[in-house]
């Protein structure tokens, strides 16, 4: 039985961005355990300075590829808090859409196409083509799906292009909805429910391993909150979203680019797996079944089980589109032009959930409409304290299996937090100076 | 004839490009059959030491991204800039524009040596390039065309016109008649006038084209109430390093 032990994975794969490994163990004392962030600083906040509210979410949207989205409407809704820009419920009900396409895209990319490998003991989706032809299939339409709710009602999935401050340049048709709306129903859902099957007779292959650590996420009364809601935290309850500099405390650690965060503990964990700890009540019924089905109930411990909990949210994003555009149609779509006449300028601040977590974006605008000042804090940033906590509990307790098995066991961990490190290292908290 | 052997790199981007490439998910497992993809971070463990065709994504911006794609050069046979990180800076190149010194000192005070960083480059300021895919993300059906054209053999085609005429082609009602700004004379099609086609502007994301109408662009800027200062400052959004030349490998 080895007490050392040396682990080095370069630029850990079927993640988003690069990351290391790095674990050092000498005579069973474990020196370092901890994932290091090494992809190189973008310096984003300090980009957006002399720029203009029509500017500022087509910038921030490139933080990052995958959650373009979300940062479009982090973005978006810091500006409009600014600027005291009203939307309507219409333009509301759309940017919800989206979000949940957003979020199932990610969810299924992650779940499907990056973690599931790991389970089937291959080292990407490539050869579960031959396999596994029919889970590809169903995971490919899933993805399609996605990026058909993007693509028609944003112009496309990556980098949208229609959604701009106080509303939308271009409404979608009512047939597009319509034909959208169909889909979801009779596509969207058997495949959703074919893959939540497949996972389940996987399940054996998640990890036994539980930390409990503090749960943060957005939190609304009246549905399961990703497009906007208070901040709540498993240790303190509800917070308003002006309070999000106390929460999130960021700090440098010379390890990563990227900044790490704390609240009440020396990490919190945000994503899939807070959201449902913390809003598991308010998810639709045929997701809380998937959720009961694949062995997931609030609150849950298992970092592991955010993929599963990411696959819970598929379902819940399905039928909650659905549900959105059965209320569009009903009322009938209105050729809206975007309110962009600002009523104030000065500070806005908003958050939103995105596939990994809660984000926050905080704008001050000049009288003439431009950026003075500009904070993004991403979830992949807020998830890196809790990452580097969990491989410290979880290294000793496998020290026996080997150090292959230890290897694939920390990979699968970084993964199963799906992190995205572009964004992370976006660069936070730049001042600038007049 | 076997499989060309293909691998995709991310340097500093939002890795939107590599997920633009799987959003064609009806035509994914027809594109495998043409070629084997031999290295692919995002989503596979698998590496090579060899590829007929590298894809490269993002800019250059660090001293161990100039070290990597050295030796991604010497590998491959092809190589691609994909998107316009890769192709020119991209919106990394913002940066550029202010001293580097000062940046790192706000986000990182005391501890700003810790990680490196340099001004934003393009791909073809470090190694030779021989084919580019432009765009913000770049576009999938024009990054289908580079790829089976080079699997094919052939030369891709490379457009050199303004997004005007592909706007025009879809009889969009133009951007600066409708009292909006817009980029589109000056910008190099191949997006099919994405953008004002789903009502909004063009934002000049696939740089300018190689020749372009000044004075033309001036006039019809200024009929509309638009200025030349806020054409380049809106140009030079994507395009810091194309718009300053000075700035683009300087020391700033």
């Amino acid at each position: 039985m080895s007490r050392d032990l040396s682990i080095n994975v370069h630029h850990i794969t079927r993640v988003e961005g690069h990351g290391n490994i790095v674990v050092d163990m000498k005579n069973g004392v474990l020196n370092k355990a901890q994932l290091d962030i090494v992809e190189p600083p973008r310096f984003f906040e300090a980009m957006m300075k002399g720029r203009s509210y029509h500017e500022a979410a087509i910038i921030t949207s490139r933080i990052c590829g995958i959650c373009s989205l979300g940062h479009q409407i982090a973005s978006l809704k810091a500006t409009e808090a600014a600027l005291g820009l009203e939307i309507s419920e219409q333009t509301k009900k759309l940017r919800k859409i989206l979000v949940h396409g957003a979020t199932f895209q990610s969810n299924v990319l992650h779940a499907l196409f990056l973690a599931a490998p790991d389970f089937l003991n291959v080292g990407s989706v490539f050869p579960l083509v031959e396999t596994h032809k029919e889970v590809v299939l169903a995971a490919l339409r899933l993805k399609r799906l996605a990026n058909d709710i993007g693509d028609i009602i944003s112009g496309r999935a990556v980098h949208p292009i229609t959604l701009v401050p106080g509303g939308f340049t271009r409404i979608p048709t009512e047939d597009e909805l319509f034909d959208l709306k169909m889909k979801l129903v009779e596509q969207g859902l058997p495949d959703v429910n074919f893959a939540a099957d497949v996972l389940k007779s996987l399940a054996g292959e998640i990890p036994v391993f539980e930390r409990e650590t503090e749960y943060i996420s957005a939190h609304s009364e009246d549905e399961y909150a990703l497009y906007d809601g208070d901040i709540v935290t498993s240790d303190t309850g509800i917070h308003p979203v002006e309070e999000y500099l106390n929460i999130t405390n960021e700090f440098i650690v010379p390890h990563s680019s990227s900044k790490h965060a704390k609240f009440s503990r020396s990490s919190y964990l945000v994503g899939a797996l807070a959201r449902f700890n913390n809003n598991h009540a308010l998810l639709h019924p045929p997701a809380k079944k998937v959720a009961t089905a694949l062995g997931l109930e609030a609150p849950n411990y298992n970092p592991y089980m955010n993929t599963v909990a990411q696959m819970v949210e598929v379902v819940h994003c399905i039928v909650d589109s659905i549900d959105l555009i059965d209320q569009l149609l009903e009322d009938g779509l209105k050729k809206e032009k975007p309110n962009q006449q600002p009523t104030r300028y000065g500070r806005g601040i908003a958050l939103t959930e995105v596939p990994r977590g809660i984000l926050f974006h905080d704008y001050t605008y000049n009288r003439q409409g431009i950026i003075e000042k500009a904070n993004c804090i991403i979830p992949t940033g807020q998830n890196l304290a809790n990452i580097d906590n969990d491989m410290r509990k979880l290294v000793p307790e496998i020290i026996d299996e080997g150090k292959e098995a230890i290897t694939k066991k920390l990979e699968m961990l970084v993964r199963a937090y799906d992190p995205c490190i572009s964004c992370s290292v976006h660069m936070l908290d730049v001042e600038f100076i007049e | 004839m076997s499989k060309p052997k293909v691998a995709f790199f991310d340097f500093t981007s939002c890795e939107g490009c590599q997920l633009n490439k799987l959003n064609f998910e009806n035509d994914l497992l027809d594109m495998l059959k043409l070629v084997d993809i031999v290295e692919f971070r995002e989503a596979m463990d698998d590496t090579a030491d060899e590829y007929d065709i590298a894809f490269i994504e993002g800019s250059i911006s660090s001293p161990t991204c100039v070290e990597r794609i050295h030796d991604i050069r010497r590998r491959t046979k092809i190589l691609v800039a994909l998107g316009q990180c890769a192709v020119s800076g991209g919106i990394n190149a913002m940066k550029n524009d202010q001293p580097s010194d000062w940046v790192r000192e706000e986000v990182y005070g005391d501890d700003k040596y810790l990680f490196p960083s340099l001004p934003a480059m393009p791909v073809r300021a470090v190694v030779k390039v021989d084919y580019e895919v432009r765009g913000c993300p770049m576009s999938a059906p024009e990054y289908l065309h580079v790829l089976k054209s080079l699997v094919l053999g052939r030369k891709p085609e490379i457009f050199d016109h303004a997004v005007c005429v592909e706007c025009k082609l879809k009889e969009n009602e133009c951007v600066l008649d409708k009292g909006m700004f817009c980029l589109g004379p000056v910008t190099r099609a191949g997006c099919d006038a994405l953008c004002p086609s789903f009502g909004q502007y063009c934002t000049g994301c696939r740089g300018p084209v190689s020749n372009i109408n000044k004075n033309g662009t001036i006039e019809m800027l200024k009929a509309h109430g638009f200025s030349v200062t806020e054409a380049m400052k809106r140009m030079k959004l994507f395009n810091t390093n194309d718009m300053e030349k000075s700035i683009s490998w300087g020391n700033r």
